[in-house]
């Protein structure tokens, strides 16, 4: 198969094509700084993403490093018919899979992804809601205290941002992968689901999984700020 | 009381990225909002939800190292040239 170029891709919406279209331009015409936007644009994200397919660290580094150069040795060949995002995932996805036979992971992806995303996780703790034996089983057992009238700004210090870090950190690894490339980065579902060859129930049910442990972790981050 | 078409707050918090996401189903999608209409913690919760949303798109990964950049840079060079 072709690097790129993969069949169904989503098309990009127009506004944002406009501005893709510039930057595949400026690429081909040879300008630095084009390559340069597209490398802070996805760099960290192809690491993430080679993780799926290779364990070794330094196999991560390289297969991302083929990637860029797939890029440059086909960007004359791109057209256009899936976003650029799109076309340099599917390069990276040629590259990583034909390492990824030798490199393999320990756990395939798949097999993470069936394990996080099935039996019980519940977002909320359980204990939070009244039992079978209450008059409103199911409910809040007492009402959830309020994240405050301006809890923005306090979720916005440089140790919230820590605290948040360190939330996603912790999360299960498809559950991480998920929440990263849907909430940090703001990819569609459909973006993610064709990226990480998962369906859509599966990325959704990772994602509220995810987030819903990163509240909990703000929640607490909140409530012991407030104890202070 | 409850009603048997009731949600309860336990289910409600479970369907929250379904009905962020748009894909509730029309009646469960009614139920939910009825609930939100009679209970304020689960309006709390849906709002601390999309504030979470909110905070992680705020978070930036660190620019690629100049060591990591150099072999790039270097690549793009030898690319030009060869053009």
């Amino acid at each position: 198969m072709l690097d790129g170029e993969a069949a169904a891709a989503p098309a990009p919406e127009p506004s944002r094509a406009a501005a893709e279209e510039e930057l595949v331009s400026a690429l081909r015409r040879g300008e630095e700084a084009a390559f340069v936007e597209l490398i802070n644009r996805y760099q960290s994200v192809l690491k993430r993403v080679a993780r799926i397919y290779v364990s070794s660290p330094a196999v991560v580094e390289e297969v991302v490093q083929e990637t860029w150069l797939g890029v440059l040795q086909g960007i004359h060949r791109f057209e256009g018919r899936s976003s650029l995002k799109t076309w340099i995932f599917t390069i990276l996805a040629n590259r990583a899979r034909t390492r990824g036979e030798r490199e393999s992971r320990s756990v395939p992806f798949s097999a993470l992804v069936s394990e996080e995303a099935s039996g019980s996780d519940a977002a909320v703790d359980p204990e939070q809601f009244r039992d079978a034996a209450d008059q409103w089983p199911g409910h809040w057992r007492t009402p959830l205290r309020k994240w405050g009238s301006s809890p923005e700004s306090q979720l916005l210090s440089a140790e919230a941002m820590s605290h948040l870090q360190k939330a996603i950190d912790a999360l299960p690894q498809a559950q991480k992968l998920v929440v990263n490339l849907r909430d940090v980065k703001e990819w569609s579902a459909e973006e993610v689901c064709n990226v990480l060859h998962i369906t859509e129930t599966n990325q959704r049910v990772l994602l509220h999984r995810g987030r819903s442990k990163v509240r909990r972790a703000l929640e607490s981050y909140l409530k012991e700020r407030s104890v202070k | 009381m409850t009603l048997p078409g009731d949600m309860d707050c336990d289910e409600l918090v479970e369907l929250i990225t379904d009905y962020l996401e748009g894909k509730l189903a029309a009646f469960k999608r009614i139920r939910f909002e009825e609930h939100l209409a009679i209970c304020p913690s689960c309006v709390e919760y849906l709002s601390q939800m999309k504030q979470t949303v909110k905070v992680l798109s705020s978070l930036r990964d660190a620019p690629p190292s100049r060591e990591e950049l150099a072999p790039l840079m270097a690549a793009f060079r030898g690319w030009k040239q060869q053009r």
